[in-house]
C-alpha cells in the first residue's frame, strides 16, 4: 500500500496526521505531506485507511 | 426584523418557522435539528431574522460549502446586517479571510496559514498550560468555580492577544467586545455595530503604532510588511485582526465549556481520560463532532435549486456544522459521545476553502484547556443542571456553568 495527498483538495484538516501520525506529517502551510515513501508497513494499512475515511476533503489517495 | 422582539413567538413546525434564537433551541438545538433533518424539508426555511435556508444534514452541508462559486462568503454572520453598518468609518473592513470569495480568497488565507500550522502553534502549548493553572489557582481553594466565566471564557482570548502582540491585560474588554460581535449583537444591531467599531479603532491604532515602530517576530508589523508578495492594504491587515479576535475567542471558549460541561456529567469520560491519554487527539475530535460550537452563513449569488429548494440569488444559507456532525448517515450513534470513535469525518471546522485556519490552535487549546482542569480537578459535577446558561445562534456553547469538585 502506498499512500499520497491530493495537494489541490487538501485543506489542512489534519484529520490524517491525528489518525495516522506515523504515515502524515505538517507543511509550513499546515497542509498533509506523507512521511513515509514508498511502501507503507503492513501495520500502519488499517489506520492510514482510517486517515483515509476521516479526511473531510477526500484528499488521501491510497494505491495498493 | 433585527430584534428579538420582532422575531419572538411560537414555533410550531421548525422546517417552515425555525428560530435560532428561540431560547429552547439555544439551550439546546440537537433536538430540533433531529426533527428537520428527518423530516420532509431537511433543508428547512423560515422567514425569521430575514429569512434563511437551514441545511441539516452532513451530505448538503458539505456540497454548499463546496460550491463556493454559488453560495459566496461574501456575508457569513447568521442574521443579516443593519443599514448603519454599510456607512461610516471602517465600512469597507472585511474579516478575510473568512469573508473573502475566489480569487481573492487565495492570498488572503495563504499570508496567514503559516502562523496556523501545528509546529507554529506548538510554541503556544506552555503558555497556555501555565495560563490554566494560573486561573485554576485563583479558584480551586474554594471547592467551586464557574467553569465557564472563571475558566473557559479566559483562556482563547489571551492566546489570540498574545499572537496578535497586543496587551493581555485587556482581555475583558476584548471578551466584551467580541460578545458585542458575535452574541449580544446579532439581536441587537446597535451593540453589534458599536463593539465592531471598538475593535477595529483598536487595532488601526496598532497597525498606526507598528509602522512608527516596527516590532520583531510580531503578526502585526510582519503582515503588513508582505506588500512585496502581495497586495496588502490597511483594509486587509485590520480585516485580518478583527477575524482572529472574533473568530478565535468565542469559539474556543465554547468548545471549551461545553465539554467540560460534558464532563462534569460523565464520570466514566474522565476516568476513559486518566486510564488512557493516548486517547486524547480522538477525544478531542469526537467532543468537536458533537458539541460544534460553529454555525456559519452564505449568501446566494444567482437563483439556483438545490435539492429541489428554490434558493433566490441573495438568500441567506445557515451552514449548520452542528446539524450536520449529528447525521445519523453519517456517524452511527450521533449523538453519543464515543471518546474512542474511530469513524470521525466531522465538519466542526468547515469544509472547503473556508476550512478553519485557526483549527490546529483550537485543538491545542482545547487538548490543553482540559488537561490541566482533569489534572487538577479530577472529580467534579454541575451544581445545578438548569443553571447553567447558553448562548447560540452563530456560537453555540455554555456562559455560567457552575460546578462543584
Ligand atoms: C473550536 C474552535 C473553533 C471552531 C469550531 C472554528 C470553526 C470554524 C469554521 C466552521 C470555519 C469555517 C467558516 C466558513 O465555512 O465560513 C472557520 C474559519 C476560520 N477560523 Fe475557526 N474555529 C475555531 C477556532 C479558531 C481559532 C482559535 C482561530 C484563530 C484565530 C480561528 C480562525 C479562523 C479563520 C482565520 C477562519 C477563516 C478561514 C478561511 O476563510 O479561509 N478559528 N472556523
Ligand atoms: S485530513 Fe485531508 S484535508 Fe486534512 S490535512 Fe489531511 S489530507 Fe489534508
Amino acid at each position: 500500500m502506498r499512500v499520497r495527498v491530493d495537494e489541490a483538495s487538501c485543506q489542512g484538516q489534519q484529520m490524517c496526521s491525528i489518525a495516522a501520525p506515523e504515515v502524515f506529517g505538517s507543511d509550513e502551510l499546515g497542509h498533509a505531506t506523507v512521511l513515509i515513501v514508498g511502501d507503507l508497513p503492513v501495520e500502519l494499512h488499517a489506520k492510514t485507511r482510517r486517515a483515509q475515511a476521516n479526511c473531510p476533503e477526500d484528499a488521501i489517495i491510497i494505491e495498493e | 426584523m433585527t430584534t428579538l422582539e420582532e422575531n419572538a413567538g411560537p414555533v410550531n413546525d421548525p422546517t417552515t418557522d425555525f428560530n435560532i434564537f428561540d431560547p429552547e433551541f439555544v439551550r439546546d438545538p440537537y433536538p430540533t435539528m433531529e426533527e428537520i433533518r428527518e423530516s420532509q424539508c431537511p433543508i428547512a426555511h423560515s422567514g425569521r431574522w430575514g429569512g434563511s435556508w437551514f441545511p441539516t444534514r452532513y451530505d448538503d452541508v458539505v456540497a454548499i460549502a463546496q460550491e463556493h462559486d454559488i453560495f459566496t462568503s461574501r456575508d457569513i454572520i447568521v442574521v443579516p446586517r443593519s443599514a448603519a453598518a454599510a456607512e461610516g468609518p471602517y465600512a469597507g473592513v472585511a474579516a478575510p479571510p473568512i469573508t473573502s470569495d475566489p480569487p481573492d480568497h487565495h492570498w488572503h488565507r495563504r499570508l496567514i496559514l503559516p502562523v496556523f500550522a501545528p509546529q507554529a502553534v506548538a510554541k503556544y502549548e506552555q503558555s497556555t498550560r501555565d495560563l490554566c493553572n494560573q486561573l485554576i489557582d485563583k479558584f480551586i481553594a474554594k471547592g467551586e468555580a464557574d467553569a465557564g466565566t472563571d475558566y473557559a471564557q479566559q483562556i482563547p482570548v489571551r492566546v489570540i492577544a498574545t499572537m496578535l502582540g497586543v496587551p493581555t491585560e485587556m482581555a475583558d474588554e476584548f471578551t466584551g467586545w467580541v460578545r458585542g460581535v458575535l452574541e449580544v449583537g446579532l439581536t441587537d444591531p446597535k451593540v453589534r455595530l458599536e463593539s465592531r467599531l471598538k475593535i477595529l479603532k483598536f487595532f488601526q491604532a496598532q497597525l498606526d503604532d507598528r509602522k512608527k515602530n516596527p516590532r520583531e517576530n510580531d503578526l502585526i508589523t510582519d503582515l503588513l510588511n508582505s506588500g512585496d508578495k502581495y497586495p496588502v492594504t490597511d483594509q486587509y491587515v485590520l480585516g485580518v485582526c478583527n477575524l482572529m479576535l472574533v473568530a478565535g475567542i468565542d469559539t474556543t471558549w465554547s468548545a471549551i465549556g461545553s465539554s467540560l460541561w460534558h464532563l462534569a456529567q460523565h464520570p466514566e469520560h474522565r476516568e476513559q481520560l486518566r486510564a488512557n491519554p493516548d486517547l486524547w487527539p480522538t477525544a478531542i475530535e469526537e467532543l468537536l463532532r458533537a458539541y460544534s460550537p460553529v454555525t456559519m452563513a452564505r449568501i446566494v449569488d444567482r437563483d439556483t435549486e438545490f435539492q429541489g429548494c428554490p434558493m433566490k440569488a441573495g438568500d441567506r444559507i445557515l451552514m449548520s456544522f452542528p446539524a450536520a456532525n449529528r447525521d445519523p448517515r453519517q456517524f452511527e450513534q450521533p449523538d453519543e459521545v464515543i471518546l474512542d470513535r474511530e469513524h470521525n469525518r466531522h465538519v466542526a471546522f468547515g469544509s472547503g476553502i473556508h476550512r478553519c485556519a485557526g483549527s490546529n490552535l483550537a485543538r491545542l487549546e482545547l487538548r490543553v484547556s482540559l488537561q490541566v482542569w482533569l489534572e487538577r480537578i479530577p472529580e467534579f459535577s454541575l451544581i445545578d443542571p438548569a443553571a447553567v446558561t447558553w448562548a447560540g445562534g452563530q456560537v453555540h456553547g455554555p456562559r455560567v456553568c457552575r460546578v462543584r469538585f
